[in-house]
Protein backbone atom coordinates (compact mmCIF):
# COMPACT_ATOMS: atom_id res chain seq x y z
CA UNK A 1 0.00 0.00 0.00
CA UNK A 2 1.26 3.46 -0.90
CA UNK A 3 2.50 5.42 2.12
CA UNK A 4 0.18 8.38 1.68
CA UNK A 5 -2.88 6.19 1.09
CA UNK A 6 -1.94 4.32 4.24
CA UNK A 7 -1.58 7.57 6.20
CA UNK A 8 -4.85 9.05 5.02
CA UNK A 9 -6.69 5.75 5.61
CA UNK A 10 -5.34 5.57 9.13
CA UNK A 11 -6.23 9.21 9.74
CA UNK A 12 -9.81 8.83 8.55
CA UNK A 13 -10.49 5.50 10.25
CA UNK A 14 -8.45 6.36 13.35
CA UNK A 15 -9.93 9.79 13.96
CA UNK A 16 -13.43 8.72 12.94
CA UNK A 17 -13.21 5.57 15.05
CA UNK A 18 -11.97 7.50 18.07
CA UNK A 19 -14.76 10.06 17.80
CA UNK A 20 -17.45 7.41 17.33
CA UNK A 21 -16.17 5.32 20.23
CA UNK A 22 -15.99 8.30 22.54
CA UNK A 23 -19.51 9.36 21.49
CA UNK A 24 -20.67 5.83 22.33
CA UNK A 25 -18.99 5.96 25.75
CA UNK A 26 -20.38 9.45 26.35
CA UNK A 27 -23.94 8.39 25.49
CA UNK A 28 -23.67 5.23 27.59
CA UNK A 29 -22.39 7.21 30.58
CA UNK A 30 -25.32 9.61 30.11
CA UNK A 31 -27.72 6.65 30.27
CA UNK A 32 -26.01 5.19 33.33
CA UNK A 33 -26.26 8.57 35.05
CA UNK A 34 -30.00 8.57 34.40
CA UNK A 35 -30.33 5.03 35.70
CA UNK A 36 -28.29 5.80 38.80
CA UNK A 37 -28.70 9.48 39.59
CA UNK A 38 -26.75 11.02 42.43
CA UNK A 39 -29.98 11.57 44.39
CA UNK A 40 -30.84 7.86 44.08
CA UNK A 41 -28.88 6.89 47.20
CA UNK A 42 -29.99 9.92 49.26
CA UNK A 43 -33.69 9.21 48.55
CA UNK A 44 -33.25 5.57 49.43
CA UNK A 45 -32.06 6.41 52.93
CA UNK B 1 55.67 -9.96 36.90
CA UNK B 2 56.28 -6.43 35.63
CA UNK B 3 54.53 -7.34 32.37
CA UNK B 4 51.54 -8.63 34.29
CA UNK B 5 51.32 -5.40 36.30
CA UNK B 6 51.65 -3.30 33.13
CA UNK B 7 48.96 -5.34 31.40
CA UNK B 8 46.69 -4.95 34.39
CA UNK B 9 47.26 -1.20 34.45
CA UNK B 10 46.71 -0.96 30.70
CA UNK B 11 43.40 -2.77 31.06
CA UNK B 12 42.33 -0.14 33.58
CA UNK B 13 42.98 2.57 30.99
CA UNK B 14 41.20 0.80 28.15
CA UNK B 15 38.02 2.75 28.77
CA UNK B 16 39.75 6.10 28.41
CA UNK B 17 41.50 4.87 25.26
CA UNK B 18 38.18 3.78 23.77
CA UNK B 19 36.60 7.10 24.62
CA UNK B 20 39.43 8.99 22.87
CA UNK B 21 39.37 6.75 19.78
CA UNK B 22 35.67 6.08 19.10
CA UNK B 23 33.80 7.67 21.93
CA UNK B 24 32.66 11.11 20.70
CA UNK B 25 28.97 10.02 20.43
CA UNK B 26 29.23 8.56 23.93
CA UNK B 27 30.73 11.78 25.30
CA UNK B 28 27.86 13.74 23.73
CA UNK B 29 25.32 11.38 25.28
CA UNK B 30 26.99 11.65 28.69
CA UNK B 31 26.48 15.40 28.35
CA UNK B 32 22.86 14.71 27.36
CA UNK B 33 22.45 12.69 30.55
CA UNK B 34 23.76 15.71 32.50
CA UNK B 35 21.17 17.84 30.70
CA UNK B 36 18.44 15.39 31.74
CA UNK B 37 19.67 15.59 35.35
CA UNK B 38 19.62 19.38 35.14
CA UNK B 39 16.09 19.43 33.73
CA UNK B 40 14.87 16.96 36.33
CA UNK B 41 16.61 18.45 39.38
CA UNK B 42 16.75 22.19 38.72
CA UNK B 43 13.75 22.66 36.44
CA UNK B 44 11.48 19.98 37.90
CA UNK B 45 10.79 18.50 34.44
CA UNK B 46 9.32 15.02 35.03
CA UNK B 47 12.09 14.17 37.54
CA UNK B 48 10.65 10.74 38.30
CA UNK B 49 11.34 9.75 34.71
CA UNK B 50 14.21 11.96 33.62
CA UNK B 51 16.48 11.04 36.54
CA UNK B 52 16.39 7.26 35.87
CA UNK B 53 16.44 7.82 32.09
CA UNK B 54 19.42 10.13 32.49
CA UNK B 55 21.25 7.64 34.68
CA UNK B 56 20.52 4.77 32.32
CA UNK B 57 21.87 6.95 29.53
CA UNK B 58 25.00 7.70 31.59
CA UNK B 59 25.59 4.02 32.36
CA UNK B 60 25.19 2.80 28.79
CA UNK B 61 27.51 5.47 27.42
CA UNK B 62 30.41 4.79 29.74
CA UNK B 63 33.26 3.34 27.66
CA UNK B 64 33.12 -0.43 27.22
CA UNK B 65 29.95 -0.53 29.31
CA UNK B 66 28.24 -3.91 29.22
CA UNK B 67 24.96 -2.88 30.86
CA UNK B 68 23.04 -3.40 27.61
CA UNK B 69 24.88 -6.56 26.59
CA UNK B 70 23.21 -9.93 27.07
CA UNK B 71 22.85 -10.46 30.81
CA UNK B 72 23.67 -6.80 31.59
CA UNK B 73 21.52 -5.08 34.18
CA UNK B 74 19.77 -2.65 31.83
CA UNK B 75 19.35 -5.28 29.12
CA UNK B 76 17.72 -7.54 31.70
CA UNK B 77 15.31 -4.76 32.69
CA UNK B 78 14.66 -4.04 29.00
CA UNK B 79 13.86 -7.69 28.28
CA UNK B 80 11.86 -8.03 31.47
CA UNK B 81 9.47 -5.17 30.91
CA UNK B 82 9.97 -3.11 27.76
CA UNK B 83 10.23 -5.56 24.91
CA UNK B 84 7.15 -7.41 26.19
CA UNK B 85 5.35 -4.09 27.06
CA UNK B 86 4.87 -5.10 30.70
CA UNK B 87 6.20 -1.92 32.35
CA UNK B 88 3.95 0.60 30.54
CA UNK B 89 0.95 -1.61 31.30
CA UNK B 90 1.80 -1.77 35.01
CA UNK B 91 2.18 2.01 35.04
CA UNK B 92 -1.26 2.26 33.47
CA UNK B 93 -2.79 0.43 36.46
CA UNK B 94 -1.30 3.14 38.68
CA UNK B 95 -2.55 5.92 36.40
CA UNK B 96 -6.07 4.46 36.51
CA UNK B 97 -5.89 4.19 40.28
CA UNK B 98 -4.75 7.82 40.56
CA UNK B 99 -7.24 9.36 38.13
CA UNK B 100 -10.54 10.86 39.22
CA UNK B 101 -12.95 10.63 36.29
CA UNK B 102 -15.60 12.48 38.32
CA UNK B 103 -15.49 15.79 36.39
CA UNK B 104 -15.72 13.87 33.12
CA UNK B 105 -18.65 11.80 34.34
CA UNK B 106 -20.47 14.95 35.40
CA UNK B 107 -20.32 16.26 31.85
CA UNK B 108 -19.64 13.29 29.53
CA UNK B 109 -19.95 15.44 26.39
CA UNK B 110 -16.53 16.83 27.27
CA UNK B 111 -15.12 13.41 26.38
CA UNK B 112 -15.28 14.54 22.75
CA UNK B 113 -12.56 17.08 23.45
CA UNK B 114 -10.39 14.08 24.21
CA UNK B 115 -10.89 12.95 20.62
CA UNK B 116 -10.05 16.33 19.11
CA UNK B 117 -6.86 16.43 21.16
CA UNK B 118 -5.55 13.40 19.28
CA UNK B 119 -5.62 15.05 15.85
CA UNK B 120 -1.90 15.84 16.07
CA UNK B 121 -1.15 12.12 16.04
CA UNK B 122 -2.44 11.76 12.50
CA UNK B 123 -0.95 14.95 11.08
CA UNK B 124 2.42 13.93 12.50
CA UNK B 125 1.99 10.43 11.12
CA UNK B 126 1.44 11.91 7.63
CA UNK B 127 4.46 14.19 8.02
CA UNK B 128 6.63 11.26 9.16
CA UNK B 129 5.59 9.21 6.14
CA UNK B 130 6.33 12.19 3.92
CA UNK B 131 9.81 12.46 5.47
CA UNK B 132 10.56 8.84 4.61
CA UNK B 133 10.01 6.99 7.87
CA UNK B 134 8.52 3.52 7.53
CA UNK B 135 4.81 2.99 8.16
CA UNK B 136 5.27 1.54 11.63
CA UNK B 137 7.91 4.10 12.61
CA UNK B 138 5.53 6.86 11.48
CA UNK B 139 2.76 5.45 13.65
CA UNK B 140 5.10 5.43 16.65
CA UNK B 141 6.27 9.01 16.00
CA UNK B 142 2.66 10.12 15.62
CA UNK B 143 1.83 8.55 18.99
CA UNK B 144 4.09 11.15 20.65
CA UNK B 145 1.12 13.42 19.95
CA UNK B 146 -0.93 11.34 22.37
CA UNK B 147 1.09 13.15 25.07
CA UNK B 148 1.08 9.85 26.84
CA UNK B 149 4.46 8.33 27.72
CA UNK B 150 3.35 4.77 28.53
CA UNK B 151 1.25 4.54 25.34
CA UNK B 152 4.17 5.80 23.25
CA UNK B 153 6.49 3.24 24.87
CA UNK B 154 3.94 0.42 24.51
CA UNK B 155 3.44 1.02 20.78
CA UNK B 156 7.07 1.81 19.94
CA UNK B 157 8.61 -1.08 21.85
CA UNK B 158 6.30 -3.37 19.93
CA UNK B 159 6.64 -2.00 16.40
CA UNK B 160 9.72 0.21 16.10
CA UNK B 161 12.11 -0.58 18.98
CA UNK B 162 14.95 1.05 17.03
CA UNK B 163 13.47 4.50 17.75
CA UNK B 164 12.24 3.72 21.28
CA UNK B 165 14.77 5.97 23.05
CA UNK B 166 14.02 9.02 20.89
CA UNK B 167 10.23 8.54 21.00
CA UNK B 168 10.00 7.99 24.74
CA UNK B 169 12.32 10.84 25.69
CA UNK B 170 10.43 13.14 23.29
CA UNK B 171 7.06 12.00 24.69
CA UNK B 172 8.02 12.60 28.31
CA UNK B 173 9.90 15.84 27.61
CA UNK B 174 7.04 17.40 25.67
CA UNK B 175 4.49 16.22 28.23
CA UNK B 176 6.32 18.28 30.80
CA UNK B 177 6.72 21.21 28.41
CA UNK B 178 2.95 21.51 27.92
CA UNK B 179 2.84 24.69 30.07
CA UNK B 180 5.28 26.31 27.64
CA UNK B 181 4.01 24.87 24.34
CA UNK B 182 0.24 25.30 24.77
CA UNK B 183 -0.40 28.88 25.98
CA UNK B 184 0.81 30.72 22.84
CA UNK B 185 -1.39 28.50 20.65
CA UNK B 186 -4.38 29.01 22.96
CA UNK B 187 -3.92 32.79 22.94
CA UNK B 188 -3.66 33.02 19.16
CA UNK B 189 -6.73 30.91 18.46
CA UNK B 190 -9.24 32.45 20.87
CA UNK B 191 -10.76 35.91 21.07
CA UNK B 192 -10.82 37.96 24.28
CA UNK B 193 -14.56 37.38 24.58
CA UNK B 194 -14.12 33.60 24.27
CA UNK B 195 -11.34 33.55 26.84
CA UNK B 196 -13.59 35.34 29.33
CA UNK B 197 -16.51 32.91 29.11
CA UNK B 198 -17.42 31.77 32.60
CA UNK B 199 -18.61 28.20 32.75
CA UNK B 200 -21.21 27.10 35.28
CA UNK B 201 -19.99 25.44 38.42
CA UNK B 202 -19.70 21.69 38.76
CA UNK B 203 -20.07 19.75 41.93
CA UNK B 204 -23.37 17.90 41.88
CA UNK B 205 -21.25 14.82 41.56
CA UNK B 206 -22.20 11.43 40.21
CA UNK B 207 -23.42 8.33 41.94
CA UNK B 208 -21.06 5.62 43.13
CA UNK B 209 -22.77 3.20 40.74
CA UNK B 210 -21.86 5.42 37.79
CA UNK B 211 -18.26 5.64 38.96
CA UNK B 212 -18.04 1.87 39.33
CA UNK B 213 -19.76 1.09 36.03
CA UNK B 214 -17.67 3.58 34.01
CA UNK B 215 -14.44 1.52 33.86
CA UNK B 216 -16.43 -1.60 32.99
CA UNK B 217 -18.27 0.18 30.16
CA UNK B 218 -15.06 1.61 28.73
CA UNK B 219 -13.36 -1.80 28.89
CA UNK B 220 -16.29 -3.52 27.17
CA UNK B 221 -16.54 -0.91 24.41
CA UNK B 222 -12.77 -0.94 23.80
CA UNK B 223 -12.71 -4.71 23.75
CA UNK B 224 -15.50 -4.83 21.18
CA UNK B 225 -14.27 -2.05 18.89
CA UNK B 226 -10.49 -2.06 19.25
CA UNK B 227 -9.41 -5.32 20.88
CA UNK B 228 -5.74 -4.76 20.05
CA UNK B 229 -5.71 -1.91 22.55
CA UNK B 230 -7.44 -3.85 25.30
CA UNK B 231 -4.27 -4.36 27.37
CA UNK B 232 -3.74 -0.58 27.45
CA UNK B 233 -7.29 0.48 28.24
CA UNK B 234 -7.95 -2.59 30.36
CA UNK B 235 -5.10 -1.80 32.74
CA UNK B 236 -6.13 1.84 33.20
CA UNK B 237 -9.69 0.79 33.84
CA UNK B 238 -8.60 -1.98 36.21
CA UNK B 239 -6.77 0.63 38.30
CA UNK B 240 -9.79 2.93 38.26
CA UNK B 241 -12.21 0.11 39.01
CA UNK B 242 -10.19 -0.89 42.07
CA UNK B 243 -10.15 2.74 43.22
CA UNK B 244 -13.86 3.31 42.74
CA UNK B 245 -14.93 -0.05 44.16
CA UNK B 246 -13.50 1.09 47.48
CA UNK B 247 -13.01 -2.46 48.70
CA UNK B 248 -9.39 -3.12 47.68
CA UNK B 249 -7.65 -0.16 49.21
CA UNK B 250 -4.39 -2.05 49.69
CA UNK B 251 -4.24 -2.99 46.01
CA UNK B 252 -5.19 0.52 44.95
CA UNK B 253 -2.54 2.05 47.18
CA UNK B 254 0.08 -0.44 45.96
CA UNK B 255 -0.80 0.40 42.35
CA UNK B 256 -0.63 4.15 43.04
CA UNK B 257 2.61 3.99 44.99
CA UNK B 258 4.84 0.93 45.34
CA UNK B 259 4.17 -0.68 41.96
CA UNK B 260 4.08 2.62 40.06
CA UNK B 261 7.29 3.82 41.74
CA UNK B 262 9.27 0.61 41.22
CA UNK B 263 8.14 0.24 37.62
CA UNK B 264 8.85 3.92 36.87
CA UNK B 265 12.43 3.40 38.06
CA UNK B 266 12.91 0.23 35.99
CA UNK B 267 11.21 1.75 32.95
CA UNK B 268 13.33 4.90 33.11
CA UNK B 269 16.59 2.98 33.47
CA UNK B 270 15.73 0.62 30.62
CA UNK B 271 14.74 3.53 28.34
CA UNK B 272 17.98 5.29 29.23
CA UNK B 273 19.75 2.09 28.25
CA UNK B 274 18.50 2.48 24.67
CA UNK B 275 20.26 5.84 24.36
CA UNK B 276 23.73 4.57 23.43
CA UNK B 277 25.55 7.31 21.55
CA UNK B 278 26.30 5.50 18.29
CA UNK B 279 22.69 4.33 17.98
CA UNK B 280 20.97 7.46 19.29
CA UNK B 281 22.87 10.34 17.71
CA UNK B 282 21.36 10.41 14.26
CA UNK B 283 19.62 13.02 12.18
CA UNK B 284 16.43 10.99 12.51
CA UNK B 285 16.46 11.51 16.29
CA UNK B 286 16.38 15.27 15.79
CA UNK B 287 13.58 14.88 13.23
CA UNK B 288 11.60 12.73 15.70
CA UNK B 289 11.98 15.43 18.38
CA UNK B 290 10.81 18.11 15.92
CA UNK B 291 7.84 16.03 14.80
CA UNK B 292 6.89 15.35 18.42
CA UNK B 293 6.85 19.08 19.10
CA UNK B 294 4.62 19.67 16.06
CA UNK B 295 2.31 16.84 17.19
CA UNK B 296 1.57 18.57 20.48
CA UNK B 297 1.05 21.94 18.75
CA UNK B 298 -1.43 20.31 16.36
CA UNK B 299 -3.20 18.60 19.26
CA UNK B 300 -3.65 21.95 20.95
CA UNK B 301 -4.87 23.62 17.76
CA UNK B 302 -7.44 20.86 17.15
CA UNK B 303 -8.55 20.83 20.79
CA UNK B 304 -9.09 24.59 20.92
CA UNK B 305 -10.84 24.63 17.53
CA UNK B 306 -13.17 21.86 18.70
CA UNK B 307 -13.72 23.84 21.89
CA UNK B 308 -14.74 26.80 19.71
CA UNK B 309 -17.19 24.58 17.87
CA UNK B 310 -18.68 23.38 21.16
CA UNK B 311 -18.84 27.00 22.30
CA UNK B 312 -20.81 27.88 19.19
CA UNK B 313 -23.17 24.90 19.48
CA UNK B 314 -23.77 25.52 23.20
CA UNK B 315 -24.67 29.15 22.63
CA UNK B 316 -21.46 30.44 24.20
CA UNK B 317 -21.61 28.38 27.39
CA UNK B 318 -18.35 26.49 26.84
CA UNK B 319 -15.02 28.28 27.11
CA UNK B 320 -12.94 27.06 24.12
CA UNK B 321 -9.77 27.17 26.21
CA UNK B 322 -10.77 23.89 27.87
CA UNK B 323 -10.30 22.23 24.46
CA UNK B 324 -6.54 22.52 24.98
CA UNK B 325 -6.86 20.15 27.94
CA UNK B 326 -8.12 17.34 25.70
CA UNK B 327 -4.68 15.74 25.72
CA UNK B 328 -3.27 13.11 28.00
CA UNK B 329 -0.81 15.26 29.97
CA UNK B 330 -2.73 15.01 33.25
CA UNK B 331 -3.20 17.21 35.21
CA UNK B 332 -0.75 19.64 33.64
CA UNK B 333 -2.92 20.56 30.65
CA UNK B 334 -5.90 21.27 32.93
CA UNK B 335 -3.78 23.55 35.10
CA UNK B 336 -2.59 25.43 32.03
CA UNK B 337 -6.23 26.08 31.06
CA UNK B 338 -7.04 27.32 34.56
CA UNK B 339 -4.07 29.72 34.56
CA UNK B 340 -4.85 31.00 31.06
CA UNK B 341 -8.53 31.50 31.92
CA UNK B 342 -7.63 33.51 35.00
CA UNK B 343 -5.22 35.69 33.05
CA UNK B 344 -8.22 37.22 31.32
CA UNK B 345 -10.82 36.99 34.10
CA UNK B 346 -9.63 36.61 37.65
CA UNK B 347 -12.89 35.08 38.87
CA UNK B 348 -13.02 32.40 36.19
CA UNK B 349 -12.57 28.85 37.50
CA UNK B 350 -12.19 26.48 34.58
CA UNK B 351 -10.17 23.87 36.45
CA UNK B 352 -12.83 21.20 37.00
CA UNK B 353 -14.14 21.53 33.43
CA UNK B 354 -10.58 21.30 32.16
CA UNK B 355 -9.96 18.27 34.39
CA UNK B 356 -12.94 16.63 32.68
CA UNK B 357 -11.45 17.36 29.25
CA UNK B 358 -8.04 16.21 30.47
CA UNK B 359 -9.28 12.83 31.68
CA UNK B 360 -11.18 12.65 28.38
CA UNK B 361 -7.79 13.18 26.72
CA UNK B 362 -6.35 10.26 28.67
CA UNK B 363 -9.11 7.99 27.46
CA UNK B 364 -8.98 9.53 23.97
CA UNK B 365 -5.24 8.95 23.59
CA UNK B 366 -5.46 5.31 24.62
CA UNK B 367 -8.56 4.81 22.47
CA UNK B 368 -6.81 6.30 19.44
CA UNK B 369 -3.79 4.06 19.99
CA UNK B 370 -6.10 1.07 20.39
CA UNK B 371 -7.92 1.86 17.16
CA UNK B 372 -4.66 2.42 15.29
CA UNK B 373 -3.36 -0.96 16.49
CA UNK B 374 -6.56 -2.68 15.46
CA UNK B 375 -6.49 -1.00 12.03
CA UNK B 376 -2.84 -2.01 11.56
CA UNK B 377 -3.81 -5.57 12.42
CA UNK B 378 -6.70 -5.35 9.96
CA UNK B 379 -4.32 -4.11 7.26
CA UNK B 380 -2.03 -7.04 8.16
CA UNK B 381 0.85 -4.69 8.88
CA UNK B 382 1.38 -6.21 12.32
Amino acid sequence: MDDMIFGITLMLVGMGGTILTLVLISVTVGLIKRLFPKEHRAKGR
Amino acid sequence: MVDAILNALTSLLMGIGYLLDHGLPNVVMILVSFLLFYLGIRKGVEPLLLIPIGFGCLLVNMPLSDVMDKGGVLKTLYDMGIINELFPLLIFIGIGAMTDFGPLLENPKILLLGAAGQFGIFITLLLSLFLGFSKLQSVCIGIIGACDGPTAIYVTSKFAPEILGAVSVAAYSYMSLVPIIQPPVMRILTSKREKEIVMGSMGRGVSKETRILFPIIVTLITGLIAPMGLPLMGMIMLGNFMKESGVVERLTKASQEEIANAVTLFLGLAIGGTMEGHAFLKVETLIIFSLGFLAICFDTVAGVMFGKLMCLLSGGKINPLIGAAGISAYPMAARVVQIEGQRYKKTNYLLMHAMGANTGGQIGSVMTASIILSVLKGLQLI
